[in-house]
């Protein structure tokens, strides 16, 4: 079971929404869509599921071109971010709708329905009406209608965003693993880069109508092709410095200097960017051949456990998160290092030219 | 700015409580301190959205009163209690400018235009929307008008408190995280009485001075971001805060003994007589891994979530989630657990118990 994206766009009254994209999803996979809102995600479920036609290039299922196929006809089950459940019937009844559509006999349908409530831990609530469940439940009554169908391809978009916060975390854990024993093509939409890592399976990450890389999640995540995908899948944002290389030396900042080492040395003279994500920011000297950056410290913000701080670079706006309860004031100077094996080199264009050296390790 | 008092202040929505059950608020005495920053946290149905209500206006409590400086506002109207309010969704008046939207509240209490000019300008360059004021809202992003929302609720310097209801809900995480620190830096700036209500921990625990956590309507603890992650008094606490929460596990305390299925963790201090439901809580920040020490341990899985990794593992039949490093190795043959004595606690009923202090 495979789907195919073949050259496939979308063009709404002239505007481009989908660029032509390639993309193929195999059987029994997790793929997350993630971009910020409008940059396509929903408009790429809508023409794998077949709601819309593709101004151009094919959509093929098992090797079968299904381009202008009625979506009552594929394989197909969508879940959105609004509850969508019939408000008269019961929860079995909604679980069970695809089913009797399908013509599935009695007591087939009562052994796909009592499977998928329990899966979704609604077997105490099945005589209720959906009004009568919380959001998480209601969501999940949805969810249940989705998988009950045994479809080949389930796509969700965003489905958790209207839960709180902690259901989220529960469910996030819990999709997965129904995932698994369903063996479908899994697709998920999300905007939160943290949503992404912790569904794991593969990632494409989506940016202004354009599929920017597509690959195992923390592959993706570690090694990104380009910034506008290393920005997309970051959250603190990634930091940006501008750098200068002459020879065996790079130049940055109010006129602060380091050794180019390992790939950096091999790259020729010239501008490029540098990238590294809050995490790697250290107060305090931890490796031998950190780099220190002298900077202004704008906000702190705790977490409990870690402290979010907000920096000023010469006009560079950067954040790091670091251990521990930081007591620190603003408006004062702070001295920040920085692993170099940390750092990924763009050039101008922001196509990566070094990674980052431990991504390559890992 | 003000200083908020409630008073012995309880809810329910039906008109002859019988029990507590019926009280969607739970008694409740608290001071909001003048110029402090709070975030209100908790789940659904929690009774957060009860508890700003009340303090709005919108809704008059059962029981008790609520005092604005030590003056009783109890039955004033919203309109009287001079408060600023921003809410999930932006409120925007499409077919006013940029300007004329953060200028509103300010021209409503007949404020002269050179003084309306002079904040206008000073807002909306905070909000970062100095560049569009001769925009009209229409057709703006929804980060943008909600941008203006949060401008609006901020542009009079009179009021006696802000009250934000879930205002980033809405908005894309990037973005979150830039209006997020704005906000901060506007309470550094202005000292405003600020109260933010919220179900992410997230969002709670980086904009407040004090996080109030409410479950099933009552306040389970109020404490810095870093009490509430150290020393949560309530294991609700201990699971809504952190991702993933606190493993709580059943034990038997001896003295400065846990015992879980006849093995013992170590207590940073001695207990008494422990009874009731005993458990202890140990966040998965101070479990490691370990292929000698420890207790022993069956690692389900290992998720790679980019900063750090989670292992979910079972312990003596319990759950138990352990945060390791990104650059941490994981082998097939760590199969151990250590926990930092300092950072277990103990529970009984659900409430945290006191250790005795080391002799």
């Amino acid at each position: 079971m495979t789907l195919e994206l073949r050259g496939v766009s979308k063009i709404v009254e002239g505007q481009t929404h989908i660029y032509p994209t390639d993309l193929t999803l195999e059987k029994g996979t997790m793929n997350v869509l993630l971009g910020p809102t409008l940059s396509g995600k929903t408009s790429l479920m809508r023409l794998m599921a077949g709601l819309d036609v593709p101004a151009a290039g094919q959509v093929v299922w098992n090797g079968q071109d299904v381009t202008g196929m009625r979506v009552q006809d594929r394989q197909v089950a969508m879940v959105y971010q609004q509850f969508i459940n019939y408000p008269t019937m019961s929860v079995y009844d909604n679980i069970a709708s695809p089913l009797r559509l399908m013509g599935v006999d009695r007591s087939e349908m009562d052994r796909r329905v009592t499977e998928a409530a329990d899966l979704m831990k609604l077997t105490p609530m099945l005589s209720r009406k959906p009004l009568e469940l919380s959001g998480g439940q209601q969501q999940r009554c949805a969810l249940a209608r989705a998988l009950v169908k045994n479809a080949g391809l389930v796509l969700l978009d965003e489905p958790l965003a209207n839960l709180d916060y902690k259901l989220r975390e529960e469910l996030r854990v819990e999709i997965p693993k129904i995932f698994e024993a369903s063996g479908a093509i899994f697709v998920y939409a999300t905007t939160e880069p943290e949503e992404a890592l912790l569904l794991g399976g593969n990632v494409a990450t989506i940016w202004q109508g354009r599929v920017t890389q597509f690959g195992s999640t923390p592959q993706v995540y570690r090694q990104p092709v380009d910034a506008t995908t290393a920005r997309v899948f970051s959250d603190p944002p990634m930091n940006f410095l501008q750098i200068s290389k002459t020879g065996n030396r790079i130049m940055f900042g109010d006129g602060q200097s380091a050794a180019a080492t390992g790939r950096i040395a091999e790259l020729a003279d010239g501008r490029y960017m540098a990238g590294f994500r809050p995490n790697h920011l250290e107060i305090g000297q931890h490796a031998a051949d950190a780099m220190e950056f002298r900077t202004k410290l704008t906000v702190t913000e705790l977490t409990g456990s870690e402290t979010f701080v907000h920096l000023d670079h010469h006009g560079e706006r950067w954040v790091g998160l670091v251990h521990g309860v930081q007591n620190l004031t603003l408006g004062d100077d702070l001295s920040v290092w920085l692993d170099p094996r940390h750092v990924y080199i763009f050039d101008q264009s922001g196509a990566l030219v070094a990674p980052a050296a431990y991504a390559i390790a890992a | 700015m003000a200083k908020i008092t409630l008073d012995n202040l309880a809810h329910s929505y039906f008109p002859n409580p019988q029990s507590e059950d019926d009280f969607a608020l739970k008694e409740l005495n608290h001071d909001w301190e003048d110029g402090a920053a709070y975030a209100l946290l908790g789940s659904s149905g929690c009774g957060k959205s009860t508890l700003l209500n009340i303090i709005s206006g919108l809704l008059t409590p059962s029981q008790g009163r609520i005092l604005f400086d030590g003056q009783d506002v109890t039955q004033a109207p919203t309109a009287e209690r001079n408060i600023a309010q921003v809410f999930q969704f932006p409120v925007v008046y499409d077919t006013m400018s940029v300007h004329d939207n953060l200028a509103f509240p300010l021209r409503n209490r007949g404020r002269d235009e050179t003084y309306v000019a002079e904040r206008v300008q000073e807002i909306s360059r905070m909000i970062g929307l100095d560049h569009m004021l001769h925009k009209k809202a229409r057709g703006l992003t929804a980060d943008a008008k909600q941008k203006i929302s949060l401008g609006r609720g901020m542009v009079r310097k009179d009021v006696n408190a802000l009250l934000f209801d879930e205002p980033l809900t809405v908005i894309d995480p990037h973005m979150k995280w830039e209006l997020r620190t704005q906000l901060k830096k506007l309470h550094h700036d202005f000292g405003h009485t600020m109260i933010y209500v919220t179900h992410d921990q997230t969002e709670a625990l980086t904009f407040a001075d004090k996080v109030v956590v409410m479950y099933d309507g009552r306040v389970v603890q109020i404490g810095t971001p870093q009490e509430l992650f150290e020393r949560p008094e309530h294991t609700f606490v201990g699971y809504f805060i952190g991702s993933p929460g606190m493993n709580v596990i059943p034990a038997r305390i001896d003295g400065n003994k846990a015992y879980v299925n006849g093995s013992y963790v170590e207590l940073a201090q001695g207990y008494g007589d422990v009874s009731g439901k005993v458990e202890i809580g140990i966040r998965p920040e101070f479990a490691k891994l370990s292929q000698t020490d420890g207790l022993p341990v069956k690692v389900r899985r290992v998720e790679d979530v980019g900063r750090h990794k989670i292992i979910r593992a079972e312990f003596f039949g319990s759950d138990i989630n352990i945060i390791a490093g990104e650059d941490d190795e994981i082998g097939a043959d760590m199969n151990r657990v250590t926990f930092d004595p300092n950072h277990v606690n103990v529970y009984a009923n659900d409430w945290r118990v006191q250790g005795q202090v080391a002799s």
